[in-house]
């Protein structure tokens, strides 16, 4: 077979020092459907973003149908014959899908646009490849499953022959994933190359040919689909190369403050991400929820920290109904969050570390009278903060901006942990910062546990689930696939099965909450 | 003083300087006598105690709308409808001076009250028209001011007009209401001292007070204010009744300070002017009177260089425009910041070596 | 009385002639919203272009070579606009403030270093461009007086109300700027340079704004007076905004602001009704209008957001 593209030796290291790809060879063969695969942060998407010409490698050589050559921008490598579905989609709304589809490259007919011609150029690609788009609705009035299928056909339009379809079964229902499936063999055997992104391990066995697993930036080697079990496949992909440990005293359940039953979120697309999940949670517990992303975690935490109210089913803090409830007096109950994103939801960056410490306990009588700030006070506690939580700044003056990722996450685990919270939601609480930083905040985690708080613990980094959770459970497409309470005795690999949803755990009722 | 601050505080002092001197290049061009001109406009105001009086009445009105837009602008609220909360603060004082009659003394009080609350609806409209139907605050605001103009018109000429006039004028509004003059020689009058009372109460509200906090947290980062639990939409009500609620009374003020009759009819472009002190003040009310006093100097200094001079006031209204592109532009000096910060970032990271 | 006097044909032809500089301004309004951004300078575009207007004209002794400079410095200054917002990152509503500042200052201050005049260009010897009479249009009975006998400027208006649209819908440029201003992302993703395309759109934008500029000089009026674009706009941005930044939608909202200023002029002279009143209405009208079309766009995005 022909080598299309052959990657060599390719590495990345972002200005801050994290290497995101690492010695990694990756090639395709002409007409394949290549799968590449691996957690978030695993490298996959840094290396698209290098094949497609928007990142550039310290290192590594791309070489494509035989010829060594550079990409100096996603301009050039559409001109090189690559094209991309981006995972959120690159279409403009108002705009019919004729008009998207050749927008840059317009049909010209003198100085105007041949719409005719850009409607029938259009029409005759859908029907190449069986899409059946009426390419003369706008775009905003389609299903997404359709959108992706305009993505696809502009990247055709431009003469992609290899296509880079960035986890395109994440926004479709099964039936869209199907038929999406069919266009993607139709497109094989017309001798499209496609690199296919995912962690459905079932999707990649039902449609690729080989596949590539990356983890922690670094190539776990390339398979053919057919030679490789799920599980060994899951095993590549999910473990940990060092074990952390931390010290923690032995479990003491007290009573339950966080009951969830039947809860299921519907995403802005429409599609449930959360889908009749029940749970409790108890005093002095840390659940741990893993699971690939985009699985409903987020979804999941919108709802239970009143962000977003478009949920059924019920959620309950200390038998007060959350729905009922606005953000402030849900926090008031008793509840701190840490969000996924500490930079649009976490922090305001022109504002000094004061300024973020407090915006949620301001009101509080030790801080603030009817109308006035108690600033003496305030500045007082924040120097107090500072110095607990380890935050290096010059002064409490200090914008947020200008301090390192590891230092903000700080200031903003400063402010949720020091409103004596009963319930702490954590979301990715290490994710991106310094080992120092990562570890100190881990340290505190378990110090409210021992203190009697009940605390939900979501991240992608395994060490961080399996080293903190008494109990794990494992979200997979907005279900618990499994939940463990032992998890002292779970393996990695195990939890692999779970998190790709080749193992799935019928008995959780009873292990999750009472009737 | 991080270095933040100090690199803003030089910028605004780089633009000024910049404009300034790109003026006087201007003036050196057109003017046959461009050093007389130029030593007029620095030094013309300090030249007797009634010019310098000019300076400091010139100061106040500013100083109430500088507050005002800088309480809008700190909550992210881009609320341009301060131009017709003055003028109809002004409206209203005149209106309800010549209606009612009170006592000396609490006259003033009553009519500056009612012309801020007036002017408070004036840029609520916009506030809750964003909230209500999510439109443009930008172009609903500007539309607002031409709304209030032909409305105050509209009271001047078929209610309060003096028919005796030789011009579109209200009756004179009667003494008691009148604001006491509080420095001989100059029209300085008691609205001075609200202004400053008004400049340090809008430090105090901004920066001391929860309200004041939960606004400059929903102006700097709105989903991380939501997230917080505070009421965005209580928020941004709040600064725009309170911001207009500031210009409309010194709308009164200015009317009842300056004028004996009110006689607008056009737009005076108080609102515009709050802009550039809100943008050389850093929405920072403690700085506003500062800013305003920049500016009033400016423009006494240029009256009085038109006055013995061949050059026209103009010239500082061109000031005044390079001094805001100067000072808003993100990119300018930038090269500078970066050195700047990376500098203070490269000491924060040996000090923490020190700490490890 | 009043109904007599909406359907008199001099009332609509001095709506048309009101409408004119506004008109202008709204289409330009529109291309550059459509690309993404506010341009709020149009009122000191106006400015600069109704005093360089006068200028040119007398100085090139023709008309057309004034217009033609005029459009020239339009698209300088939606140039400058565009340097300070893409690529000095200055807030385009600051920027758009301080521009109009300038004008308001540099106008008065050229006109008198050009002139030696304060304030009225009175000594300049101004070319306005002519009003013509429409051949068979004309000897129309009602439509002719209200069509006929514009200035060629109006013309040059409802001319490119048309232009206007078909580049925005019908021209690859056109719908780059649409793309750029909808999804900027997007318009980069398949190579199209989202600031070449803003930098472009301004200066279309300025042009068009000076054409309505150079018309309060040269058609409105026969000479400068300070300030004299008196917040068109200001309207401008209003009605385009409530037209959807459409060049046509802007186009109706725009006959509305040219209505009840000419029906305001009629009223002043010896009616019972004040006209404030009607001064007033294109401002509530579009207040109400705009409230109603943001509603009606909120209700459309969430109900699209819900698919």
């Amino acid at each position: 077979m022909d080598k299309v593209l052959q990657m060599n030796n390719i590495m990345k290291i972002y200005p801050n020092g994290v290497v995101a790809v690492e010695d990694v060879t990756f090639e395709l063969e002409k007409g394949e459907i290549h799968a590449l695969l691996g957690e978030n942060g695993a490298g996959k998407s840094t290396l698209m973003k290098i094949l497609f010409g928007i990142e550039y490698p310290e290192q590594g050589q791309i070489i494509l149908n035989g010829v060594e050559t550079k990409m100096k921008s996603s301009q050039d490598a559409i001109k090189k014959g690559i094209g991309m579905v981006h995972q959120h989609f690159m279409l403009v709304p108002s705009l019919t899908v004729a008009e998207n589809i050749v927008l840059g490259v317009e049909p010209k007919n003198n100085a105007f646009i041949d719409m005719q011609k850009a409607i029938e150029i259009s029409k005759n690609l859908s029907d190449k490849y069986n899409f059946d788009i009426d390419v003369t609705l706008r775009v905003q009035e389609l299903p997404v499953g359709i959108k992706q299928k305009v993505e696809i056909l502009k990247a055709l339009y431009r003469g992609a022959d290899i296509l880079i379809l960035d986890e395109p079964t994440a926004v479709l229902t099964p039936q869209e994933t199907e038929e999406l499936f069919v266009q993607l063999n139709k497109l094989k055997a017309d001798g499209h190359t496609i690199i296919f992104i995912s962690h459905k391990l079932d999707e990649i066995k039902a449609i690729c040919d080989r596949a590539t697993v990356m983890r922690n930036g670094k190539s776990k080697g390339t398979y053919n689909v057919d030679d490789i079990s799920t599980s060994e496949m899951s095993r590549l992909m999910v473990g940990r190369d060092v074990v952390l440990t931390f010290d923690k005293k032995p479990l003491n359940l007290k009573q339950t403050v966080l009951k969830v039953r039947n809860l299921s979120v519907a995403g802005s697309t429409g599609i449930k991400r959360v889908d009749d999940i029940s749970f409790d949670l108890k005093e002095g517990e840390i659940l741990g929820i893993a699971g690939v992303e985009g699985n409903g975690q987020s979804h999941l935490i919108d709802a239970l920290t009143g962000l977003t109210k478009k949920f059924i089913g019920e959620i309950n803090i200390f038998d007060e109904d959350v729905k009922k409830h606005s953000i402030k007096e849900i926090r008031e109950l008793g509840l701190a969050h840490i969000p996924e994103d500490r930079m649009t939801l976490g922090c305001a960056k022109n504002m000094n570390i004061l300024d973020n410490m407090f915006s949620n306990q301001y009101d509080r009588p030790e801080f603030s009278g009817k109308f006035m700030l108690k600033t003496k006070k305030i500045e007082q506690r924040a120097n107090e903060l500072i110095k607990e939580y380890l935050v290096k700044c010059k002064s409490f003056k200090q914008n947020v901006g200008m301090l390192s990722g590891g230092n903000i996450q700080k200031v903003v685990v400063a402010r949720e942990f020091s409103t004596n919270p009963k319930i702490i939601i954590a979301n990715q609480p290490t994710r991106g910062i310094d080992v120092g930083a990562a570890s100190f905040i881990r340290q505190r985690i378990i110090e409210y546990r021992d203190a009697g708080c009940a605390i939900i613990l979501i991240s992608a980094d395994l060490n961080e689930v399996f080293e903190l959770s008494d109990r794990l459970a494992v979200m997979y497409k907005g279900k618990f696939s499994g939940v463990f309470n032992d998890v002292k005795n779970l393996t990695e690999e195990e939890l692999g099965k779970y998190m790709l949803g080749i193992k799935k755990d019928d008995r959780l009722e009873g292990i999750m909450y009472e009737q | 003083m991080n270095s933040n601050t100090k690199f803003n505080i030089l910028r605004t002092a780089l633009s000024i300087g910049i404009a300034l001197l790109i003026s006087f290049v201007i003036i050196f061009l057109t003017s046959k006598e461009p050093v007389t001109a130029i030593v007029q406009l620095l030094t013309g105001p300090l030249q007797s105690a009634r010019r310098f009086g000019n300076v400091i009445e010139a100061m106040i009105p500013l100083i109430f709308t500088g507050v005002g837009v800088s309480i809008m602008f700190s909550a992210n609220q881009i609320n341009l409808a301060g131009e017709g909360s003055f003028h109809i603060g002004g409206l209203v004082a005149t209106f309800l001076a010549l209606k009612l009659s009170l006592p000396q003394g609490i006259s003033p009080i009553v009519l500056i009250l009612a012309a801020g609350l007036v002017g408070s609806l004036v840029t609520a409209v916009p506030a809750i028209l964003k909230i209500k139907t999510n439109s443009n605050v930008l172009v609903s605001s500007l539309m607002m001011n031409y709304l209030v103009l032909y409305f105050c018109n509209y009271i001047l000429s078929y209610f309060i007009k003096d028919p005796t006039a030789g011009s579109v004028v209200s009756y004179a509004v009667p003494e008691t209401a009148q604001l006491m003059k509080i420095i001989g020689g100059t029209r300085i009058h008691i609205g001075l001292i609200l202004a400053f009372a008004v400049a340090f109460f809008g430090y105090v509200f901004l920066y001391k007070t929860k309200i004041g906090y939960e606004l400059r947290i929903t102006g700097e980062n709105e989903e991380f204010a939501k997230y917080s639990g505070i009421n965005v939409m209580k928020i941004t009500l709040i600064s725009s009744l309170l911001g207009g609620f500031l210009i409309g009374a010194g709308g009164g003020v200015e009317l009842l300070g300056m004028y004996t009759r009110f006689s607008w009819t056009s737009l005076l472009g108080y609102g515009w002017d709050a802009i550039i002190i809100t943008t050389l003040a850093k929405k920072n009310p403690l700085y506003v009177p500062l800013a305003a006093f920049f500016l009033a100097y400016l423009r006494t200094g240029a009256s009085i260089m038109s006055r013995s001079t061949d050059v026209v006031t103009e010239i500082v209204t061109i000031t005044q425009g390079l001094i805001i592109l100067f000072i808003v532009a993100e990119q300018f000096l930038s090269k500078f910041r970066h050195n700047m910060i990376a500098k203070e970032a490269k000491a924060t990271l040996t000090s923490e070596k020190e700490v490890k | 009385m009043i109904l007599n006097a909406l359907l008199s044909p001099e009332f609509l032809n001095a709506t048309l002639r009101a409408t004119t500089p506004i008109l202008f301004a709204t289409i330009a309004s529109s291309i550059a919203s459509k690309s993404g951004i506010t341009n709020m300078a149009l009122e000191g575009m106006m400015l600069f272009a109704a005093l360089f207007g006068v200028i040119f004209s007398s100085a090139f002794n023709s008309a057309w070579l004034g217009l033609l400079m005029t459009m020239v410095i339009g698209g300088f200054i939606g140039f400058i606009l565009a340097f300070f917002v893409l690529k000095l990152k200055t807030d385009e509503i600051l920027a758009a403030i301080a521009i109009n500042l300038i004008a308001s200052g540099a106008t008065v201050f050229i006109l008198l270093i050009v002139s030696g005049d304060r304030g009225v260009s009175s000594s300049i010897q101004s070319i306005a461009l002519p009003r013509i009479t429409l051949p068979v249009i004309e000897n129309i009975p009602y439509l002719g007086a209200v069509i006929s006998n514009q200035n060629i400027l109006t013309y040059l208006g409802l001319i490119t109300v048309f232009i206007a649209h078909i580049f925005l819908y019908k021209t690859p440029l056109g719908l780059r700027i649409r793309a750029v201003g909808e999804n900027k992302d997007a318009a980069e993703s398949v190579g199209i340079s989202s600031k070449k395309i803003q930098y472009i759109a301004l200066i279309i934008s300025g042009v068009l704004a000076s054409m309505g500029g150079f018309f309060l000089s040269g058609g409105y009026m026969t000479y400068f007076t300070k300030d004299m674009s008196a917040g068109r706009g200001f309207i401008a941005l209003a009605a385009s905004s409530m037209g959807g930044n459409t060049p046509v939608g802007g186009f109706l909202v725009s006959l509305l602001f040219g209505a009840a200023q000419a029906l305001a002029n009629i009223l002043q002279m010896g009616s019972t009704l004040p006209y404030e009143i009607i001064q007033m209405l294109p401002y509530i009208t579009t207040l109400v209008g705009l409230g109603i079309y943001s509603y009606r766009l909120m209700k459309k995005n969430q109900k699209l957001n819900e698919k």
